[in-house]
């Protein structure tokens, strides 16, 4: 882990400035774990991450880092509630079979709580639809609609009412454009929805 | 460690070698599971790399039911490499460079540890059955004793596979301030009923074996050679895969181009088989194999806990990472998930690798690129964590 980080991604730049220096922190979906990395490294987290594919997770752990392979819908259920300052779901929600469960458990099991997702009502992609009659492709959403992991889409006031049913208390939101520039929203605004590739939610339990 | 007695360093094991290892002679007794106490109590062990000043850098490595303290070098009986030659030495995965690896040879053992086959001092004659039964957790405490003995108040990392395994799960349950990490591979909280009958199969082997005398056969110069070996080409099945017999063996002939039409080792999976069989008993004492497979389905981490294996990790600061083999029907990625799930819900440091290969359980002892570049990335996180150069 003393090899220097390669640049993060900016979203996940934006993840990482959300979270405290020194904080328990889980990563739900870590990927090939630099988020995570980023985090341990400059942080200096305690920093665990659960994914589902095992390559991956070798890979974490050949780095160093604490990950285990396991299951969103089905392995959050098993941490002790509170447990984590932090619970990050970065790009994984509209992936999951049960959004609202997954979200619960993750309010639960952490302190606070840190969502990044895709925003299907991005003006491409309404437009796409709307012009095309076709399902969306796009750069922040590349698949098919028959190959796509993405089962679960929404747009960002989809989530933003998602997270009033679950009891969360929205305590920052970020509009992400596609340049990967990020800047404060309001939650519950028009433009975003429109205008936003993507957003950041910082969330707490109410 | 204030009540450890200092160590007498009494005597040669009786391997027959030059280099049989270190041996150290506790005069205070070893408490165990079964309520009997050993004393004197001897345990046989090998160090390899350097302590540090600071005493920080030791790794204990755990072996299996086979196993010895001889994990890396050569093996003063067979002759071969040590266990694990392929994971510890000067730039490996386990890097005797930077660490200092202690493995010692478990209570009940033979070779050099108090076992069934050494002297009991109050009669003069071996022990043979009349050794106490000795538990994973025993072996443990055993353990723990020659760690004071070396004044090593902590543990970098406890790690080993299969009984080395369910050694290093039961480490940080039975001293968690003494273990900064642990990494058990391949084993299970507790021994399945399919794991406890292959055992008892190995067992009615060596005991209906004529020379085996009850236990006794110590005493002459018979020995249960025949029953062991069966024991260990069964258990050796157990080892591996069936891809991996189908791969290595298939249905070729040994030696022959036609079958026999008799009980010959025809195929070359019997030739194997035997050949595993009979160099086994060159090492290995027939009545340490019972006492080490009992010990083995004795152990059930959760029992202790009314069944609740994640109050076993309650609280605990050590980091964890279980490891587990694709093809390894013996200690399943099942039972090692269910550790890696206990741990998560006891809110404990742990990460879980599976491993893909097709070797069986025995692939923890092969050359398997991942499984080395787990350890090392594991072993070395936690020595940044330590606080280790």
């Amino acid at each position: 882990m003393k090899q220097s980080l390669a640049p993060l991604r900016p979203d996940l730049a934006a993840i990482a400035g959300m979270v405290p220096a020194g904080a328990r922190v889980l990563d739900i979906g870590c990927g090939d774990g630099a988020l995570l990395e980023h985090l341990v490294t400059a942080k200096s987290v305690d920093g665990r991450g659960l994914e589902l594919n095992q390559q991956n997770v070798n890979a974490c752990v050949a780095r160093g880092l604490s990950v285990v392979q396991g299951d969103a819908d089905t392995d959050l259920g098993e941490y002790p509630s509170s447990i984590f300052d932090i619970a990050i779901l970065s790009q994984t929600i509209q992936a999951t079979r049960r959004p609202q469960y997954v979200l619960s458990q993750l309010l639960r099991i952490g302190r606070r709580t840190i969502v990044s997702l895709p925003n299907f009502g991005h003006w491409r992609v309404r437009l796409s639809l709307l012009a095309r009659g076709r399902m969306p492709v796009t750069d922040a959403l590349g698949y098919r609609w028959f190959e796509t992991p993405n089962i679960h889409l929404c747009t960002i006031a989809d989530f933003v009412a998602l997270t009033n049913d679950a009891g969360a208390h929205i305590e920052r939101a970020l509009a992400l454009r596609a340049s990967g520039a990020t800047h404060e929203m309001h939650p519950s605004a028009w433009g975003p929805n429109l205008f936003a590739e993507g957003a950041i939610f910082l969330l707490a339990k109410r | 460690m204030s009540d450890t007695a200092s160590p007498r360093f009494l005597r040669p094991l009786k391997a027959p070698a030059e280099h049989v290892g270190h041996a150290i002679t506790f005069e205070r007794s070893l408490l165990l599971d079964s309520g009997h106490e050993l004393a004197p109590f001897t345990t046989a062990y090998m160090t390899y790399g350097t302590l540090n000043a600071e005493r920080s850098n030791a790794v204990l490595a755990l072996h299996a039911l086979s196993g010895d303290q001889f994990v890396a070098g050569m093996h003063p009986v067979t002759g071969k490499p040590g266990w694990w030659h392929l994971m510890v030495g000067p730039g490996k995965a386990i890097d005797t460079d930077r660490y200092f690896v202690i493995c010692a040879n478990v209570v009940g053992g033979c070779m050099g540890t108090t076992g069934p086959g050494e002297i009991d001092p109050t009669t003069g004659e071996p022990y043979g059955l009349t050794f106490p039964l000795v538990t994973i957790r025993d072996m443990v405490r055993a353990q723990a004793m020659l760690l004071d003995a070396l004044r090593i108040e902590q543990l970098l990392c406890v790690l080993g596979g299969s009984m080395g395994g369910m050694q290093a799960l039961q480490w940080p349950v039975s001293y968690p301030q003494r273990v900064f990490s642990a990494m058990p591979i391949a084993m299970a909280a507790r021994h399945s009923a399919q794991n406890i009958a292959f055992h008892e199969v190995g067992r009615q082997a060596i005991m209906a074996d004529p020379n085996w005398q009850g236990g006794n056969y110590g005493r002459s110069d018979a020995n249960p050679s025949k029953g062991l070996a069966v024991a260990r080409m069964a258990a050796h099945i157990t080892y591996l895969s069936e891809a991996a017999l189908q791969r290595k063996f298939g249905r070729n002939l040994q030696d022959r181009d036609a079958l026999s039409f008799g009980f010959d080792a025809d195929f070359q999976i019997e030739s194997y088989l035997r050949h595993q069989g009979m160099t086994f008993v060159d090492r290995f004492d027939a009545n340490s194999y019972l006492y080490m497979t009992r010990a083995m389905d004795y152990f059930d981490l959760a029992a202790d806990y009314d069944g609740q294996l994640a109050q076993a990790f309650r609280d605990t600061p050590t980091r964890f990472c279980i490891v587990s083999f694709t093809s390894d029907w013996l200690f399943p990625t099942v039972e090692n998930k269910r550790v890696a799930h206990a741990l998560n819900a006891a809110g404990a440091n742990v990460s879980f690798v599976e491993i893909e290969s097709d070797r069986g359980h025995d692939a923890f002892l092969l050359d398997e690129p991942e499984l080395f570049a787990t350890v090392r990335g594991f072993l070395n996180a936690a020595a940044a964590a330590k606080g280790i150069p």
